[in-house]
């Protein structure tokens, strides 16, 4: 018995491809100063946004994104049928407390950073599989809540490594609907747990890499296109090390996309931004696709596009207790058609 | 393929990865770490020096001149991590800023800092020391190690 939308072993292709009608992202001081500041919707001019603490502060960073994603098509809302959201935090409380606010059913996920393709893969299932008609995909991350969680308290003096990435902060929301204009999601591939025995923290795009790696392979695998089928492949936060393992790794694959193939970490900060190997977090693709990339779709630079966002699936008690780093990586292929 | 040879594979591909993560990963500049770390931690004892020199100028005995120095060290230490300086000079510098007394002001500081929203108790209390704790306790066993080595040489 097979899966009637079920193509090859992981990838899942729309009958009726969902739209993307609208997106929104709000960031931080940090990224605005990067080449996209125009793309975004909303610009932060500090870390905590008139909140008393950073954890606050992201929440309200992804409610108003939802909100604003939702209000470029006119919407409220109560308009919306259903909420994805995700983020880095312990027990996902910037998610679980926008929601709490936003008033609509509510779904929490986890994915660490790959929490936003992770979000439209089940958004883009659960509409063409005919449950809703508006549901809104969303994930978000701050560089201070992440740091205190997973590193040391911000006024620590220590020196960071070159392959050492900077948490974004910035949060992304996309409006999936069954109906609509703006581009589609016309097939989803849901990655593995690939952990090749890294356990360097400071090198997260060393661990995320193979993941990328092997969701990219299964996907033209599983679709049977050729690699060069989209005008860009855009990882989620691999970083410049990361990026430069996943070139190799598709070399050794046989897979070769350049020069199409890029990583949002890379993108979203100027190379003197002091972020060393590039940006991570939920919020770096979530932020990269909910304005430029989305963006350049609306307006035709780029037509077919295949987000890959990737995910670090360790904790810091894991980390203490000698466990290596887990990646994983979710594709999303988005397509004018 | 069994379950052992499937292992073994396993292990081969990620030494393979492990080497070719080597290879790609940047290098930390070393020696340029090292020059900074001698710069700054060197003028950190420096300026150590010249409170200790003064205070024993103005009259005060060895052990009273130490003592206010470390005093001195910590609170600017403290002072200057509360100014949201200390983790810059720690990014320049690394160990050189770390290790003289005043890093160990800045690990303490800066825990308070990050934990006060969690009020005074369970954010302040329990956490002021997670950073620094190690330093502690390790420092109190070394304490008791060499406390005990003197007493059985003397003895």
């Amino acid at each position: 018995m097979t899966a009637v939308k079920k193509k090859g072993s992981q990838t899942l292709m729309m009958a009726d491809p969902p739209y993307i009608a609208s997106w929104a992202s709000i960031v931080g001081p940090k990224e605005s100063e990067g080449p996209w500041v125009k793309d975004f919707d909303l610009i932060m001019e500090d870390y905590l946004w008139e909140e008393a603490s950073w954890e606050k502060t992201e929440t309200k960073m992804l409610r108003e994104t939802i909100k604003l994603a939702l209000s470029n098509q006119n919407l409220q809302p109560q308009d919306a049928e259903l909420l994805l959201a995700g983020d880095l935090l312990n027990q996902i409380i910037s998610s679980s407390f926008a929601a709490r606010e936003i008033n609509i059913p509510f779904l929490g996920l986890y994915g660490a950073c790959s929490t936003m393709a992770e979000s439209m893969v089940l958004g883009s299932l659960l509409i063409d599989g005919g449950y809703f008609e508006r549901v809104v995909a969303s994930a978000s991350s701050h560089h201070y809540t992440a740091e205190r969680q997973f590193r040391f308290p911000s006024e620590q003096g220590v020196q960071k490594v070159p392959s050492s990435q900077w948490t974004a902060t910035a949060a992304g929301a996309v409006v999936l609907q069954k109906s609509g204009t703006g581009p589609r999601i016309t097939s989803v591939t849901i990655g593995k747990v690939v952990d090749m025995g890294q356990n360097d923290g400071a090198n997260m795009g060393g661990a995320m890499a193979p993941a990328a790696a092997d969701t990219i392979k299964t996907h033209f695998q599983d679709t049977g296109k050729v690699s060069d089928y989209y005008d860009l492949i855009v990882t989620g936060d691999l970083g410049a090390v990361g990026m430069t393992l996943l070139g190799e790794l598709f070399i050794q694959e046989g897979v070769m996309p350049t020069p199409n193939f890029s990583d949002c970490g890379v993108l979203l900060y100027d190379g003197l931004q002091g972020v060393d190997s590039g940006g991570s977090g939920c919020g770096c693709s979530a932020c990269m696709l909910a304005g430029p990339l989305l963006r350049k779709m609306q307006n035709g630079e780029i037509n077919r596009l295949l987000f890959v966002a990737t995910g670090a699936l360790m904790s810091p008690i894991s980390t203490y207790q000698g466990e290596s780093i887990p990646g994983i990586a979710h594709a999303v292929a988005i397509e004018n058609i | 393929m069994g379950p052992k040879s499937e292992e073994l594979l396993k292990n081969a591909q990620q030494e393979e990865y492990h080497h070719l993560v080597n290879r790609v990963k940047p290098k930390p500049p070393i020696l340029q770490n090292c020059i900074w770390a001698f710069i700054v931690g060197g003028l950190i004892c420096v300026i150590g020096q010249i409170i200790m020199n003064y205070l024993l100028n103005i009259g005060l005995n060895k052990v009273d001149a130490g003592s206010l120095t470390s005093i001195i060290m910590i609170f600017l230490g403290a002072l200057l991590t509360g100014l949201g300086l200390y983790d810059d000079l720690g990014q320049k510098a690394g160990a050189g800023s770390i290790v003289p007394i005043t890093g160990f002001a800045n690990a303490i500081v800066a825990s308070a800092i990050e934990f006060k929203r969690e009020g005074y108790i369970f954010g302040v209390g329990a956490r002021i020391f997670s950073i620094a704790g190690p330093t502690l306790v390790f420092g109190f066993v070394a304490s008791v190690l060499i406390g005990l080595i003197r007493l059985i040489m003397i003895s």
